[in-house]
């Protein structure tokens, strides 16, 4: 493993972030204070941080309507994200996106989205633009099981694998469509056996491992960077939380889903590798766990703090005047 | 300098110097080189499926790109490589085919500025042929551009002509917004003369292509020149039209339709498509809203029927607005 002891509280910071943040959006919308329609990746990531401890300013992340894990491990900031989740002016998109479409497109985060799939087609152009435009750059694809069933994932990973896009498509299967179990909707055991169909490559990482998603990832992106074509890295993980916040959860045993988050949960998963491996000190672990609260504790005041866009914001960005920057 | 030139050819030298001059401008759709880059005796390009992209592939062989019949694919790997730097021109074989692409027009392309707020910009040109008079029936003769017009976020153009289809392709092309360039095919084989050169037609801008003071024939697209027909009907009869071509859908330049309407206080909107939510219903209710006091008489509407488009030649040719549907429009006026 080729990761410095930097990287790796890095990566942890990241995965613990990423934890806080959806467990806090949680606590809030619970108690009324923020609004919207609020999806949250808690139990998967490893596999945003394990994707993007690879990524550097040049690539680009298209993501789903579970985003707020992409934008971490993509270096948004979390302050203009929070303000974002409360609607306010100093949101990173003014207050005008909300969770279902987070982005940050100077950090190479093109968004989330709030159909499913529809991601897929963007990076995939992002991914073309690379190619043409000799950027050295790969685009990634963060999608769920679900999409995978979507006409614009076949689309995608056929125009991506004939041109050799620099396109890296990850599934996250987290064994549910919504609230429908995915072998309930999908004859196929792997979605990673879809790439065939495509001539592509494919990968299966175990999702809930930080160390297995970024090996594979590795070796993905090494692929795609040599001009070898797309590849589809399918990583098996669980979502801690539900569909959305207030799920009911009918649809699962509280067994299941026990087993997963006391036995398998990617953090602790994480402290073990690299605690065993005597890579980074424990205390660096617990010092960075109260960081991360003191900033997300920040950042919830200033954006409770920060004022809501003007009512004129109604109408603006719907087009873009001559001369006018992205 | 000018010549006479179809409005396809004049999309096609639009194309050319939109790709000479920027190297970011790519073009991608089924069958757009469509055997191209093939090698081999007698073997030649389709250029798409009426040939409009005839050429383009040999003097930009990179950037024309032939696709799968894939248009959700398509349309939305455009919108991220607009999203991410390039210019792409994507060639929509029939507008009809919109049922099979609409979410990355309608959910990405016209809102990802916005629900980014304004950090994005998304310089993508959609060409697609519209309407009917092919015979082409049901599936490849709709005139849709209703539903993109309504669509806040994107633009939508119609040229009549090969001059205006020229300059407003280069317009869309260079524009920042997602633009969708419909060729009507009632005028996509018409000739008329086509300046030399690079130019733009303004998007958003009307033109008066006749003057009269008596009534306000307003077209667009195919049917400009029907209009043109009925007016130079009328003026045989005394009654002198002024004709307007709207070019823009949206934006719609409300302040000419509200000049005309203004100077002849009568107003019969022309237009190709089914008449529930349409152009012709939204330029009538403009005209009420904020015309009401400069109306003479009721506004007529010349529509397509409220049906599908009919493959049987009669049947199709009567679905069509017409010139003598136009005058007897004015006629009722009292």
């Amino acid at each position: 493993m080729d990761l410095t002891r930097e990287q790796l509280l890095e990566a942890y910071r990241k995965m613990r972030m990423i934890r806080a943040f959806e467990e806090k959006l949680g606590d809030l919308v619970t108690a009324g204070k923020m609004g919207g329609f609020m999806h949250l990746y808690a139990g998967e990531e490893a596999v945003a941080v394990g994707v993007c401890t690879h990524l550097g300013q040049v690539d680009t992340v298209a993501s789903t309507h579970r985003g707020h894990g992409h934008c971490i491990a993509k270096g948004v900031d979390v302050s203009a994200m929070m303000a974002e989740l409360f609607g306010r002016a100093t949101g990173c998109s003014k207050g005008k996106g909300g969770s279902m479409h987070i982005a940050d497109v100077d950090k190479g985060m093109l968004g989330a989205n709030g159909i499913v799939g529809a991601g897929i087609p963007l990076a995939t152009g992002a991914a073309l633009t690379a190619k043409l435009k000799k950027t050295g750059g790969v685009s990634v694809a963060f999608f769920g099981d679900g999409a995978s069933n979507q006409g614009a994932f076949h689309e995608s990973l056929n125009m991506a694998a004939n041109w050799k896009l620099p396109a890296l498509y990850v599934v996250e299967n987290n064994g549910f469509g919504e609230f429908t179990p995915t072998e309930f909707v999908v004859p196929v055991k792997d979605i990673a056996v879809r790439a065939t169909s495509y001539a592509m490559k494919s990968l299966i990482a175990d999702g809930m491992d930080f160390f297995d998603v970024y090996e594979k990832t590795g070796e993905a992106l090494e692929h795609c960077r040599s001009g070898q074509g797309p590849v589809l890295l399918e990583c098996k993980t669980y979502r801690f939380a539900g569909h959305f916040v207030g799920d009911p959860l009918v649809y699962r045993s509280k067994e299941e889903a026990e087993d997963w988050i006391q036995n398998r949960d990617p953090l602790d998963n994480f402290e073990e590798h690299v605690l065993e491996a005597s890579l980074v000190d424990v205390d660096d672990l617990r010092r960075i766990d109260l960081e991360v609260q003191e900033e997300l504790t920040a950042a919830v005041e200033a954006a409770e703090a920060a004022p809501f866009p003007g009512l004129e914001e109604i109408t603006t960005d719907v087009y873009c005047t001559a001369g006018e920057g992205a | 300098m000018s010549r006479k030139l179809s409005l396809g050819l004049a999309v096609n030298e639009a194309l050319h110097i939109a790709m000479e001059t920027d190297p970011d401008v790519i073009l991608m759709g089924e069958d757009v080189a469509g055997g191209g880059l093939r090698e081999g005796d007698g073997i030649d390009e389709m250029g798409g499926v009426l040939g409009t992209t005839r050429g383009l592939v040999k003097s930009f062989p990179d950037r024309v790109l032939d696709t799968p019949i894939s248009e959700m694919g398509i349309v939305g790997t455009a919108v991220g490589a607009a999203m991410t730097g390039m210019r792409p021109v994507v060639e929509l074989m029939f507008i009809d085919f919109l049922g099979t692409c609409l979410d990355p027009l309608l959910n990405q392309a016209a809102k990802l500025r916005y629900m980014l707020g304004g950090k994005a910009r998304i310089p993508l040109t959609v060409r697609t042929v519209t309407g009917a008079g092919m015979q082409a029936a049901a599936q490849h003769s709709q005139s849709l551009y209703w539903m993109t017009a309504g669509i806040p976020g994107l633009k939508t153009v119609i040229p009549s002509n090969p001059a205006d289809a020229k300059g407003l392709l280069l317009a869309a092309i260079r524009d920042d917004n997602p633009v969708i360039f419909c060729e009507a095919k009632l005028v996509l084989g018409a000739t008329g003369e086509v300046p030399e050169g690079d130019y733009e037609v303004p998007i958003g801008k009307a033109n008066l292509v006749r003057e009269g003071s008596d009534v306000s024939l307003i077209g667009f697209g195919g049917t400009v020149p029907i209009c043109l027909k009925a007016a130079k009907q009328l003026a045989d009869e005394g009654i002198d039209a002024d004709v307007l071509d709207l070019r823009s859908l949206s934006p719609l330049d409300e302040e000419a339709i509200l000049t005309t309407l203004a100077k002849t206080g009568r107003v019969v909107i022309v237009d190709e498509s089914t008449p529930r939510s349409s152009v012709a219903s939204d330029v009538a209710a403009l005209c009420v809203d904020q015309g009401f006091d400069s109306l003479q008489t009721p506004v007529r509407r010349v529509t397509a029927p409220h049906s599908p488009v009919p493959f049987s030649r009669p049947l199709e040719q009567a679905y069509l607005p017409t010139a003598a549907r136009v005058i007897e429009a004015v006629r009722s006026q009292g």
